[in-house]
């Protein structure tokens, strides 16, 4: 018997706001235990959340980028459940009435085949603490992320394959990215994602027992637990057995999901209206300022490159993978350069450095207007290709001006042929063999001199003039 | 020397003259304290050290002519969080507890030269009416020592009434500062939801709780009213309307006053005797020229239901906190994490403290919540659509604080439902967020009886009004019990 999958995934996003949801402790990440905290994070006896609405802001915005309905009249709820990590014992978050409801977003697989997924509902929260063990016996909680603003984003149960899962995430990563409103980085945690599979007969309506699948912290992981959980419960079915609801674990060591609990009914977290943030409206102007502020987003900026800037699909493809990127040559093609050749050094130059040093593009000295600098001086002739490589790795380490650089370290390339000629009939005096050589006709003896020549310039000769010269010279004897 | 007798305004003048000192006044004040205490236990904690260091450094900067309350003294309800100073809300769980941070009430009391002098006793997390849920030790009445204070602000009460302090600050869910005002013969508000900010008030129930002033007059309250109200960055719900001089009214006349009986306020359950001195207060009032005329809230019966599903729900969230995890009691020998949470909360917490959690743990529940807390809230707004019905017609409601007067220490410590019931006439107040004062009103057999006035939303200026007219034409504010004198 033959099944179809049923895919739905909950996917947590981190909102990068400055300070957190509910208290104005910095979100910042990576700091000591419990150093960016205070006491309302810490749930002392009377403190109050005051809520951040920045991150109002935000759920709008993803809301607006998923193609979703607002809930106007906006209020938070409380979900009630002890846990150390979890200091006032509920989560304030949104229940029956999420900022986002009724949403879609079209995705595309790698074979071309499209579809379309709908969303079910995104709704704000904040995150919880962390709780490690330590080897002495105790139990630490870390209370930095307490508080750090969330977006919950609940699927339909629309998707049937992994692959579709896959292209789900993407597509989902690349709105919110182009929002503006997070990083959405599956490895450091800023996007994670649960995912919720059931098998059923072709052609039944009915979903099948659904187990949950959690711990995939890379796109290709949730392909890979998706992949054996399909497998896992055919050979279940197909042998007469029986679905368990549970919630499963992945484990990346061993690409399997394995059990972590049961499910014995709905949990009962006694949600109600959170009675310290009062209800308030979100007004069509709020809506519409939000939506004017939207950055354009990666489809419509790919058909920009391509149909306006004359690039081909693949650069439109390349550019558009992370916003920095697409954002960053959209601010150097302002300064009148050829978007071609700044498309081809981000792709190439540029990407490499960013690979070989692990920095991202906001992390190093390059910026749009020292791009399209040297680019500019290699179009008239200032730097050659080769310079340009040496300019290139000084702007990304240490930044500033491409043309001071220049300059300074005294790169310009030289054309002028008075300038040359003394340099060329020097290189000659010093290689009489190879002069010899090549008015003996051997031809291949001018090589030799060129790199002469070029060594004694440090590179600097304009390469065509510079040879042009060289020949003639040679020649004219 | 004691100075207890005279109103903060006449202490005023005593400073700003140098008659005496904000020392002088302090030292009298904690004697006043000492000489009280062990027949009342209004105190859990009296800061002797800190208030004489904050004494003198008011004399040492001078008296603030413009400022009333410059050097005066004042005792705090312990659910209110005071930096630096043991606050517990007279629960074992939070035992030991110095909190790191200032209710901005507490802010508010210092910006304005008030020196708090102590941690009031209550019942525990504000839950009781008698005083005697506190985990430490049970306040007494100020008239008659074997009889109840009132509560849940059993200290806040008592402590005025028998002349250890002159101010004090109280706060009230149901009825937890009329109604120890009214059993202590001494002048009680809890002002409009949103008036004054709860960051820092440890919370039971969230849509509900009000800190207010409890003083021995209508203008002394006003003053202290003016003190700590205004809107509060840190608490969304406290309210940008802009705060007058809750004062301004007082001496005005009541003339054509507009003032509502409701006679729901005066029909099973009231003490007969309590009815008669209530209505003979409205009586006055017709006198002084207000018009009193009969009118229904006739969902006010619902109110004691509601509350207890509403407020017990709230406190049954606001209270998980308390795990033994980051502060407060964690019970010992304990097995596994599970373990810890219920020990130390079946430890920590006292029986009517796990009784509203139980109760209201259990009207959040799957299958409960549609009939009890959606029911309840539903039934709220009926409440709120009496009164604002009834507002569209008269400037104030009148009725009695309380069903009766003070009751025996022990009366009713067994019977949950008897004590529920005496917030019968307080609780519809808090549903609605409206403003509510008790004053002196009369005796019943030698206990006092309070009268309650409630107002409109944000409109503390005519209760204050009204209340200062009844209290400026009798005399039930000037009798004090024997204490007082001491």
């Amino acid at each position: 018997m033959n099944f179809e999958t049923v895919i739905g995934l909950e996917v947590h996003v981190e909102l990068s706001t400055n300070s957190k949801i509910f208290s104005p402790a910095s979100t910042k990440f990576g700091g000591d235990p419990n150093s960016n905290t205070n006491v309302i994070d810490w749930s002392l006896p009377g403190v109050l959340p005051v809520m951040n609405k920045g991150v109002i802001d935000s759920g709008i915005k993803a809301a607006l980028a998923l193609n979703m309905d607002i809930h106007k009249s906006m209020h938070f709820d409380r979900k009630n459940y002890f846990y150390p990590d979890n200091p006032k014992a509920y989560q304030i978050s949104q229940f029956d009435e999420p900022i986002g409801y009724n949403g879609s977003i079209e995705i595309e697989l790698e074979d071309g085949h499209k579809a379309t997924i709908r969303i079910e509902r995104a709704h704000l929260e904040e995150d919880a603490g962390k709780n490690t063990h330590g080897t002495d016996g105790y139990s630490y909680v870390d209370l930095n992320r307490q508080g750090v603003p969330l977006i919950e984003i609940v699927s339909e149960a629309d998707m049937r394959t992994p692959e579709e899962a896959y292209a789900y995430l993407t597509a989902l990563k690349e709105a919110i990215l182009y929002t503006g409103i997070s990083d959405v980085k599956m490895e450091e945690g800023s996007m994670r994602c649960d995912a919720n599979v059931s098998l059923r007969p072709y052609g039944q309506e009915a979903f099948g027992v659904k187990t949950e699948v959690k711990n995939m912290n890379s796109f290709s992981n949730v392909k890979k637990a998706l992949d054996f959980e399909v497998a896992r419960q055919a050979k279940i079915l197909r042998a007469g057995g029986e679905i368990r609801q549970e919630t499963r674990r992945f484990n990346d060591k061993t690409g399997e999901t394995i059990l972590m609990r049961v499910k014995e009914g709905a949990s009962d977290y006694r949600y109600f209206p959170e009675p310290d943030v009062p209800r308030f409206e979100i007004s069509d102007e709020w809506i519409e300022q939000m939506r004017a502020s939207l950055p354009m987003t990666a489809t419509a900026r790919r058909a920009h490159y391509i149909n306006d800037l004359g690039l081909s699909d693949y650069d439109a493809r390349q550019l558009t993978a992370t916003k920095e990127v697409s954002d960053f040559f959209d601010q150097a093609i302002k300064f009148d350069t050829d978007p071609k050749l700044v498309s081809n050094w981000l792709q190439g130059e540029v990407a490499q450095y960013l690979n070989s040093e692990k920095k991202e593009l906001h992390e190093i000295g390059l910026t749009p207007e020292n791009l399209t600098e040297m680019i500019r001086l290699i179009s008239d002739g200032t730097i050659s290709s080769k310079i340009a490589k040496k300019v290139f790795i000084e702007l990304a380490k240490n930044g500033g001006s491409a043309e001071e650089f220049v300059k300074k370290a005294g790169l310009v390339q030289i054309s002028d042929p008075d300038l040359l000629l003394p340099i060329i009939h020097e290189v000659f005096a010093k290689n009489e063999q190879s002069v010899a050589d090549y008015r003996g006709g051997k031809q291949n003896a001018a090589k030799a001199l060129v790199g002469q020549l070029m060594k004694a310039t440090k590179g600097q000769a304009n390469p065509t003039v510079a040879q042009k010269l060289l020949y003639q010279e040679l020649d004219n004897f | 020397m004691s100075y207890n007798n005279k109103s903060i305004k006449e202490l005023h003048e005593l400073l700003v003259n140098k008659e005496i000192s904000a020392l002088e006044l302090t030292k009298a004040t904690l004697s006043d304290i000492q000489a009280r205490e062990p027949q009342i236990d209004a105190f859990l904690k009296v800061t002797e050290e800190k208030a004489l260091k904050e004494a003198a450094a008011i004399d040492a900067r001078g008296i603030n002519p413009d400022v009333v309350t410059d050097g005066i003294s004042i005792g705090v309800k312990d659910n209110i969080v005071t930096e630096g100073i043991e606050t517990t809300a007279a629960s074992k769980i939070l035992g030991g507890w110095i909190p790191p941070y200032n209710a901005t009430v507490a802010n508010k009391l210092s910006q304005s030269g008030l020196i708090t002098i102590g941690k009031l006793n209550m019942d525990e997390f504000a839950m009781g009416g008698s005083g005697e849920n506190s985990s430490i030790k049970p306040t007494k009445n100020a008239w008659d020592q074997t009889k109840v204070p009132g509560g849940s602000s059993s200290g806040s009460a008592a402590s005025v009434a028998s002349g250890e302090v002159r101010l004090s600050l109280g706060s009230d869910t149901g009825g937890s500062i009329r109604q120890p005002a009214a059993f202590n013969g001494i002048v009680g508000l809890k002002p409009t939801y949103g008036r004054v900010s709860r960051f820092g008030l440890i919370a039971f129930a969230s849509s509900l709780d009000q800190i207010g002033p409890l003083t021995p007059t209508v203008e002394e309250n006003a003053q202290l009213l003016n003190v700590i109200s205004g809107f509060d960055k840190n608490d969304s719900t406290s309210s940008n309307v802009a705060v007058p001089d809750f004062t301004s009214k007082i001496g005005q006349d009541i003339k054509g006053m507009k003032i509502a009986l409701p006679k729901e306020y005066f029909g099973e359950g009231i003490d007969e005797k309590v009815k008669e001195q209530i209505l003979a207060a409205a009586k006055h009032l017709e006198k002084l020229g207000a018009i009193v005329e009969e009118v229904s809230l006739p969902h006010s019966k619902y109110g004691v239901a509601v509350y207890y599903i509403i407020a017990s729900s709230e406190a049954s969230s606001n209270l998980q906190r308390f795990d033994g995890i980051r502060y407060g009691y964690r019970a010992q020998d304990i097995k596994n994490l599970e373990d810890l949470y219920v020990k130390s909360r079946s430890e920590g917490f006292g029986p009517e403290v796990q009784r509203r959690i139980m109760l209201g743990t259990f009207s959040l529940s799957a299958g409960s919540y549609d009939k009890h807390f959606k029911k309840a809230g539903q039934v709220r707004t009926l409440i709120i659509n009496d009164f604002a019905k009834v507002f569209e017609k008269y400037d104030l409601i009148l009725g009695p604080t309380t069903p009766t007067p003070a009751w025996d220490l022990g009366a009713r410590v067994d019977d949950p439902i008897s004590m529920y019931l005496a917030d019968l006439l307080t609780i519809p107040v808090n549903l609605a967020g409206l403003p509510g004062i008790s004053i002196p009103a009369g005796f019943a057999d030698g206990l006092p009886v309070g009268m309650q006035l409630i107002g409109k939303r944000y409109d503390e200026e005519t209760i204050y009004q009204v209340a200062a007219a009844f209290e400026a034409t009798t005399d039930f504010h000037k009798k004090q019990p024997i204490i007082f004198g001491k």
